[in-house]
């Protein structure tokens, strides 16, 4: 079943979507989209150190994205800036270093829009490895900061005041985001990873009472959104990645008259 | 009630140094089992500061603060922003920063008058109805010691002496230490061990009644606020929660009242009145 390109496209991009949903939910709770954003244009820089030092492009990314939260914290605790202007700075120049970086080396010849859109048809059997054993350590590591990420989500003063750490967890969400962008890059490409993270996850409110189902909810809409993003680009000849983003925008969408409609018969159902 | 030998914590001259002025400083208080001490000021005294330095959520700049080892503490902040994002309920936010029981939960719930709550949405709460919600919380949690900043924002005039009330409840239930945070002498008066005034730095502390007598509090509130203190010394035999039951203060929570006898009452209280068990075709919402 490995063999046929199609098959491993869409176990890879389910693996990417199961690990996107409940990061996605922190990522919309915590309001951190920009947060995605500068860290997955950081990745570009980190596909052009690849190549520089030849080393693993996926090791490198997540190095770079890495180095990007920390340099975040620091700069968040002591600079007079606001963080989205700090955001901002972050993100688009490490974009652009990875840009010219990459210019520099005439030698490579590499498909630049594979990093930017992904290149999910292109996926071999050892990123399906990566990308299912990465994911399942990464939420594994998220499950088991769970508590503490989620009270300082709440409330972070509070979650300090109670012994929880958040300081702690919060760190640790950070390099495991950068982790989930190294993971998930391959499958949308740096400028759709953040869509990936957080549109199932916004889909997913509507049908949730707790964050525990909105997270795995998010993953499952992430799935079907992958499903569907990749049926879509075979039928029409489309671009993978822009598909599957598509693909959940469309469940956003639909999801506004599927939960009115669902509330509706659940109250009929509970007056019976 | 037993009485521990060392306090809960101790705060030795500390201050706080931020933006080239110091918010507080030279704060020096201790707190004790079973004591309920409030700290009270107005606006940008460096109350919610100090608050901030006893639950080691800021560090002090200069002084120390000594806490008793494994100290479990519960907090009750001044608001949470929770997001539309987020689906919360008063239940799962029960349990937010650690394991409780559902019975437990219920009970915190119960003691606080929202037990009708325990499935709503956080954000959908009233104001009065979140303190509650914030307050079970602390409760549930079986705390040494209960910060309190602000605890009856939102609430109304008979919510809150009901609130305090039930503060006081709680520190004679638990034997916990209580810090109170109040910008109102007033409605604390009646709860309160010990008073502590703030501005910038300890003006006076004391007796409720001597701190409200004291000319540092005349001068720091005016002549008027400390005159109408009289108005709150009166003793309440029981106060009446928001889901329309009665809290006697010798018994915990009065439910084999009948309905009937308590109406009047009732209906003076409370709009709001949510009971556990209506009958479907009361709900407005049935079809």
């Amino acid at each position: 079943m490995l063999d046929d390109f199609f098959s491993r496209a869409i176990i890879a991009g389910i693996g990417v979507a199961l690990i996107a949903g409940p990061f996605g939910c922190f990522i919309v709770w915590k309001r951190l989209a920009y947060f995605g954003d500068t860290l997955s244009h950081a990745a570009l820089l980190g596909v052009a150190l690849a190549f520089l030092f030849e080393v693993n492009i996926t090791l490198a990314v997540f190095g770079v994205s890495a180095c990007i939260s920390i340099a975040l914290l620091m700069l968040k605790r002591h600079a007079s800036l606001s963080s989205d202007a700090l955001l901002g700075l972050l993100a688009h120049s490490t974009l652009a270093l990875g840009l010219v970086v990459l210019a520099f080396m005439t030698w490579i010849r590499m498909d630049l829009m594979g990093f930017l859109f992904g290149d999910i048809l292109a996926v071999s059997k050892t990123d399906i490895a990566i990308i299912w054993l990465g994911g399942a350590v990464i939420l594994a590591i998220l499950f088991a900061i769970w508590r503490p990420l989620f009270a300082s989500t709440v409330s972070h003063e509070l979650a300090e005041a109670e012994d929880m750490n958040p300081e702690r967890a919060n760190f640790i969400f950070m390099l495991l985001m950068a982790a989930v962008i190294a993971i998930a890059m391959k499958i949308v490409g740096v400028l759709l990873i953040t869509a990936m993270l957080i549109i199932p996850s916004v889909t997913a409110r509507r049908f949730s009472t707790s964050p525990e189902q909105m997270a795995a909810i998010a993953a499952g809409i992430g799935a079907v959104s992958v499903a569907g993003g990749l049926l879509g680009s075979l039928e029409w000849d489309t671009p993978a990645g822009p598909s599957i983003v598509l693909a959940a925008t469309i469940m956003f969408i639909l999801s506004f008259t599927a939960a009115p409609l669902l509330r509706m018969r659940s109250k009929m159902k509970s007056n019976k | 009630m037993k009485k521990k030998p060392e306090p809960l914590i101790s705060l030795h001259n500390c201050g706080i140094y931020r933006s080239n002025r110091w918010l507080v400083r030279g704060i020096s208080f201790a707190l004790n089992a079973g004591e309920i001490v409030t700290l009270i000021g107005p606006n940008g005294s460096g109350k919610s500061t100090t608050a901030k330095i006893v639950l080691s959520i800021l560090k002090p700049d200069e002084g120390s603060v000594n806490r008793l080892n494994k100290l479990k503490v519960a907090y009750v902040p001044q608001k949470l922003a929770i997001d539309w994002t987020l689906p919360l309920t008063v239940n799962r936010f029960m349990r937010l920063t650690g394991k409780t029981s559902a019975a437990e939960r219920h009970k915190a719930l119960t003691a606080t008058g929202v037990a009708h709550l325990e499935n709503a949405e956080i954000r959908t709460l009233s104001g009065g109805e979140f303190q509650r919600t914030l307050l079970a919380r602390a409760i549930a949690r079986k705390p040494d010691l209960l910060v309190l900043d602000e605890p009856v924002q939102g609430v109304d005039h008979l919510g809150e002496i009901a609130l305090y009330d039930l503060i006081k409840q709680i520190r004679d239930d638990f034997g916990c230490g209580i810090l109170l945070i109040s910008h109102d002498l007033h409605v604390v008066m009646a709860a309160s061990d010990r008073v502590i005034c703030l501005n910038g730095h300890i003006c006076c502390s004391g007796a409720p009644k001597a701190v409200a007598s004291s000319a540092e509090y005349k001068e720091l509130f005016g002549a008027r606020a400390a005159s109408t203190l009289a108005l709150y010394e009166h003793s309440h035999d029981h106060t009446h929660l928001p889901d329309g039951r009665i809290h006697l203060h010798d018994v915990t929570i009065a439910e084999q009242l009948s309905t009937n006898e308590s109406q009047p009452e009732n209906n003076l209280s409370v709009a709001n009145t949510a009971p556990e068990q209506t009958d479907p075709k009361e709900l407005p919402h049935a079809r």
